[in-house]
C-alpha cells in the first residue's frame, strides 16, 4: 500500500482528544471494575453464575473497548495534517479484514456458548423435587404472596372474590382454605430451593430480588416460574422492575431469608390471624 | 436526457418558496428546524427528569409556578416525573432522531449526492413533511391533555396502554400518543417510498450504486428498512386503538381486575403480542436511527482523513447485513418477558451475530483514520465523537445481548446508558456533524466554527460523564423508570452518582443552546460559504451554496468515480471530485 508524504503531526486539537479519551478509558475501567459500585451482594447459589457471565463479558468487552479507544486516540494524537502532506492513499486491505471478522466471530461464539450455558442451566432444569412453592401476584401497587398451607395445594383465584382483605380472591371453599395470604413479606429458608409462581393481576410487572439475581416480568395471563436458593440469611428488598403506572416506584416488599424451618414455621403461623 | 427547466422557473413567493414547499432542499431543512423543536421539548423534558433523580423530594417553589400540577405542593408528582419519562422517549426517537437523520438529512441530501433535480414525488415529500408536523403537533398536545401525558414509556406496553384506567394519562393522553405515532408512521413511509424510488431510478449518469457516497447507501438501507417496519407499527397502534375503544381484546387477557376490585372486561388477549409487533418495528427502528449516522459519519471521517473509505464494500454489505438482521433481533428486548427461554437462546444468538458487522464497520472507521492527515474541523470531531460513542454504546450491548448477563442488568441504568450512546448520542453527534458539515450548503453561510468547537469538547466530557456513570450506577442496580431511588436502600451506593450525572446533564444541556444560537445567528449573520469549502469530493459541492431550485445547471452532472478520491498520488489537488473524467486527474 503506497503510504502518504510527510510524517503527519500532532496537532492540539488532536493531543486533547487523545488525552481525553485516554482518560475517559481509565476512568471507565474504574468505574466499571470498582467494588464501590459493584452488584448488591450475592445471596443465591445460581446467581454466582449469573455474574460469572458479566464478569466474563466485561473481560472480553473491557479489552475490545481499552484496545479500540486507545487506537482512536492514538491515530487521532499522530495524524494530524500538516500543511501540503498528503495521506496514504490506500483502502483495501482483505487480510486484515477477514483476521478481524474471523477473531471477532470466534469472540462472540465462545460467549454464546458461555451465556447459554448458564442460561439453560436456570430455565432448562428442572426445580429440585423438594422446592418450596411460593405464588407471588402482582398487582398496582403492592406483592402479595401464597403459600399453600398444610396441604400444598393453591387453591382457585376468582376476581369475583377480591376483598379488602384478600387482594387476589381465593377461593376458601376447596383447596384454598388454608392458602396464607401475606401482602409485601416474603419469607424463605436458607438453603432451601424456592420455586416462585409469577402472576398478575392487572399490568406487566416485574419481581425482581436484586441480592438473588432474580428478575422475571409478572405477566397478566401467564404464571411464569423461577427457581431460587438463598443461601445466607437476612432481609432483601425486593423491587418491581418494569413500569406499571403511578406508583411503580414504591412498589416494593422484603424477602427474609430464616435460618431455620421452625423460625419460618413460626412467621408462617403468626400470619394465621391475617387469613 | 429530458430537458429540465424547473431550473429556470419565474421566481416564487415567499410562501411557495420557504413554507408550502416541495423543493426537497426546502423539506429537508424544514425537518431539521422543526426536529430542533421537538428536541428543546425533549431535553427540557430529560433536564426536569434529572432534576428528579438527582435531589429527590426536595422542594422546587419556583417549578410549581410553572407546572402547577406537575410540581403540585412544590415537590414533583410521581405521575409528572413517568410523563417526563414517556414523552421524552418518544419525542427524542421518533420526533428527532428519526426525523431529523432520514427526513431531514435524507431531503436534502438524496437528490443533491445523485444529481438529480429533487425527489421523485415532490409534492408526496411535502405531504410527507406536513403530516409530521401534524404528528408534532399531536404528540405535543398530549402534554396538555386531561389526565395528563402517558405515563408508559415510549414501549407503551399492554395491558397498561390498552385499558384506559389503569393510570392517570392512559386515557386522553394515551389517544393522542397512538394518533401521533400513526401520523409519524404515515409519513415515515410517504418519505421511504420517495427515497426508495429516487435512489434506484433518478441517479444521474454515471452514479451506480457502486459510486453513492456511504450516506446515501445509508439512507437507502434505511429507506427501506422503514418501509417494512413502520406498517407493523401502524398496525400495533390499530390493534391497540380496537382494543382500548372498540371492546376488542388482542392485548388484555381475561380475569384482570383495577386496585379498588373493577373487572375488566377483556378476554382472551395477549400482553406479549403487544411487545412482539412493537419490537418487530422497535429493533429495525433502531437502526433507522443508526444507519443514516453512520453514513454521514463514514463520509466526514474520510473527507477531513483526507483519505479515502477504507472498505468501501464492506461498508455496504455490513449495512445491508445490520439491516437484514435487525428484523430477527427482536426477542433480546424480551428475554425476561416470560416468552419461551429457548426463544432467549436463538435470540442471544442472532443478536451477537449482528455485533459482527457493527464491528466491520468500527475496523473501518480506523482503518480510514490510520495513516490519514486528519483536519480536525467542527464536523470531524463530531464524526469522531460518533466512532467513540458508538464503541462505548456498541460493546455495552453485549452484555445486554448475552441472555444470561441480561438476568442482571435489563431493566437497569446499564440499558439507559447503552442505548442512549448507542442510539441517542452516537446520531445525535452524526448529526450535528452533518449539520456542520452540511450547513454551507443549506444556508449559504458557515456556522461559527469556535463556538462549534467549544460545543464539541463540552458535549463530548459531557456525554461520557451522564452516561458511562449511569452504566456503573446499573450495575449496581440502579432501576431505569423509577421515581425515587431513594425508596430502596440497596440503592444507596448510586445516590451520590446519580446527583452527579444529573450536573454533568445540565451541563450538556447547556452547551445545546450554545449549537442552537449558532445555528440560527449563522443563517443570517454567518461568513458567506463557497462552492466547496471543505474541499469534499460530492456531487453537491460543485453546484452553487445554497443551490438554486432544480439544483443543478442546464445539464445534471457526469459521475466518472467514486466518492472517496482523497489524497490520490499525482493528482492535483488532494480531493478529485466524483464528475472529474480520469483521464484529466494523470495527465495533471
Amino acid at each position: 500500500m503506497a503510504s502518504g508524504s510527510g510524517t503527519g503531526k500532532v496537532t492540539v486539537p488532536g493531543a486533547v482528544l487523545g488525552v481525553l479519551l485516554f482518560v475517559f478509558v481509565l476512568v471507565s475501567v474504574w468505574m466499571l471494575s470498582t467494588e464501590r459500585f459493584w452488584f448488591v451482594d450475592l445471596a443465591s447459589e445460581h446467581g454466582a453464575s449469573v455474574d460469572t457471565v458479566y464478569v466474563v463479558v466485561l473481560i472480553v468487552t473491557g479489552v475490545a473497548f481499552v484496545a479500540t479507544q486507545l487506537l482512536l486516540a492514538f491515530i487521532v494524537t499522530r495524524y494530524g495534517a500538516r500543511n501540503g502532506e498528503r495521506a496514504a492513499y490506500w483502502h483495501e486491505n482483505a487480510r486484515a479484514e477477514a483476521i478481524l471478522i474471523g477473531g471477532t466471530a470466534v469472540t462472540l461464539t465462545v460467549l454464546v456458548f458461555l451465556g447459554q450455558y448458564v442460561w439453560y442451566q436456570i430455565y432448562f432444569t428442572d426445580p429440585p423435587a423438594d422446592s418450596m412453592v411460593v405464588e407471588v401476584t402482582g398487582q398496582q401497587f403492592q406483592w402479595v404472596f401464597r403459600y399453600p398451607g398444610d396441604d400444598g395445594v393453591f387453591g382457585n383465584v376468582d376476581p369475583a372474590l377480591v376483598t379488602v382483605t384478600d387482594p387476589i380472591g381465593v377461593d376458601r371453599s376447596g383447596a384454598g382454605a388454608d392458602d396464607i395470604l401475606v401482602v409485601g413479606q416474603m419469607h424463605a429458608i436458607q438453603n432451601q430451593p424456592v420455586l416462585v409462581r409469577i402472576r398478575s393481576t392487572d399490568v406487566i410487572h416485574n419481581f425482581h430480588l436484586p441480592h438473588m439475581r432474580v428478575k422475571q416480568d409478572a405477566v397478566p395471563g401467564m404464571t411464569i416460574e423461577v427457581g431460587f436458593t438463598p443461601t445466607d440469611t437476612g432481609e432483601y428488598e425486593i423491587a418491581c422492575a418494569e413500569l406499571c403506572g403511578l406508583n411503580h416506584f414504591a412498589m416494593s416488599g422484603m424477602l427474609t431469608v430464616d435460618a431455620t424451618q421452625a423460625e419460618f414455621d413460626q412467621w408462617l403461623e403468626d400470619q394465621l390471624v391475617f387469613q | 436526457m429530458t430537458t429540465h427547466d424547473e431550473h429556470a422557473h419565474p421566481e416564487l413567493g415567499f410562501w411557495r418558496k420557504y413554507i408550502f414547499s416541495t423543493d426537497h432542499k426546502i423539506i429537508g431543512i424544514q425537518y431539521i428546524i422543526t426536529a430542533m423543536a421537538m428536541a428543546v421539548v425533549g431535553g427540557v423534558l430529560s433536564m426536569l427528569m434529572r432534576l428528579q433523580l438527582g435531589w429527590p423530594g426536595t422542594l422546587w417553589p419556583s417549578l410549581e409556578n410553572i407546572f402547577p400540577t406537575g410540581f403540585a405542593g412544590g415537590v414533583m408528582e410521581p405521575g409528572f416525573y413517568l410523563s417526563l419519562v414517556t414523552m421524552h422517549g418518544t419525542i427524542m426517537v421518533f420526533f428527532l432522531f428519526t426525523a431529523v437523520l432520514t427526513g431531514g438529512f435524507g431531503n436534502f441530501l438524496i437528490p443533491l449526492q445523485i444529481g438529480a433535480r429533487d425527489m421523485a414525488f415532490p409534492l408526496l415529500n411535502a405531504l410527507s413533511y406536513w403530516t409530521f408536523l401534524l404528528s408534532c403537533i399531536t404528540i405535543l398536545g398530549a402534554l396538555f391533555a386531561t389526565g395528563g401525558p402517558p405515563l408508559g414509556g415510549w414501549t407503551a406496553y399492554a395491558p397498561l396502554s390498552a385499558v384506559p384506567a389503569m393510570g392517570p394519562g392512559q386515557g386522553d393522553g394515551m389517544t393522542l400518543w397512538i394518533v401521533a405515532i400513526a401520523l409519524f408512521t404515515a409519513s415515515g413511509l410517504m418519505g421511504g417510498l420517495n427515497y426508495v424510488t429516487t435512489l434506484l431510478t433518478m441517479r444521474t449518469k454515471g452514479m451506480s450504486m457502486m459510486r453513492l457516497p456511504l450516506t446515501q447507501w445509508a439512507l437507502f438501507i434505511t429507506a427501506i428498512l422503514g418501509t417494512l417496519a413502520f406498517p407493523v407499527l401502524l398496525a400495533a397502534g390499530i390493534l391497540l386503538t380496537f382494543d382500548r375503544i372498540g371492546g376488542t381484546s388482542f392485548f388484555v387477557p381475561a380475569g384482570l381486575f383495577l386496585a379498588d376490585g373493577t373487572l375488566i372486561d377483556h378476554s382472551g388477549g395477549h400482553p406479549l403480542l403487544w411487545q412482539h409487533l412493537f419490537w418487530f418495528f422497535g429493533h429495525p427502528e433502531v437502526y433507522i436511527v443508526l444507519l443514516p449516522a453512520m453514513g454521514i459519519a463514514s463520509d466526514i471521517l474520510s473527507t477531513f482523513a483526507r483519505k479515502p473509505i477504507f472498505s468501501y464494500k464492506m461498508m455496504v454489505y455490513s449495512m445491508s447485513a445490520i439491516a437484514f438482521l435487525s428484523f430477527i433481533v427482536w426477542g433480546h428486548h424480551m428475554f425476561l418477558s416470560g416468552m419461551n427461554p429457548l426463544l432467549g437462546s436463538l435470540f442471544t444468538l442472532t443478536t451477537l451475530l449482528i455485533a459482527i458487522p457493527s464491528a466491520v464497520k468500527t475496523f473501518n472507521w480506523i482503518g480510514t483514520i490510520l495513516g490519514a492527515r486528519i483536519q480536525f474541523t467542527v464536523p470531524m470531531l463530531f464524526a469522531l465523537g460518533f466512532v467513540s460513542t458508538f464503541i462505548s454504546g456498541g460493546l455495552s450491548g453485549i452484555f445486554l445481548g448475552t441472555s444470561a448477563s441480561d438476568i442482571a442488568m435489563h431493566d437497569t441504568y446499564f440499558v439507559v446508558g447503552h442505548f442512549h450512546l448507542v442510539m441517542a448520542v452516537a446520531p445525535l453527534f452524526a448529526a450535528f456533524a452533518g449539520i456542520y458539515f452540511w450547513f454551507p450548503k443549506m444556508f449559504g453561510r458557515m456556522m461559527n466554527m469556535t463556538a462549534g468547537k467549544v460545543h464539541f469538547w463540552i458535549s463530548f466530557v459531557g456525554v461520557n460523564c451522564v452516561f458511562m456513570t449511569m452504566h456503573a450506577s446499573g450495575v449496581a442496580g440502579h432501576l431505569r423508570r423509577i421515581y425515587d431511588p431513594t425508596q430502596y436502600a440497596f440503592l444507596e451506593p448510586v445516590y451520590g452518582m446519580n446527583q452527579f450525572i444529573s450536573i454533568s446533564a445540565f451541563v450538556l444541556g447547556a452547551a445545546q443552546i450554545l449549537f442552537l444560537v449558532n445555528f440560527f445567528a449563522s443563517i443570517w449573520f454567518g461568513p458567506k460559504a463557497s462552492v466547496n469549502p471543505w474541499n469534499a469530493t460530492t456531487l453537491e459541492w460543485t453546484v452553487p451554496s445554497p443551490p438554486g431550485h432544480g439544483n443543478f445547471g442546464p445539464e445534471l452532472p457526469v459521475v466518472e468515480r467514486w466518492a472517496f478520491d482523497y489524497s490520490v498520488p499525482g493528482a492535483k489537488e488532494d480531493f478529485v471530485m466524483q464528475t472529474e473524467a480520469p483521464a484529466r486527474v494523470e495527465s495533471s
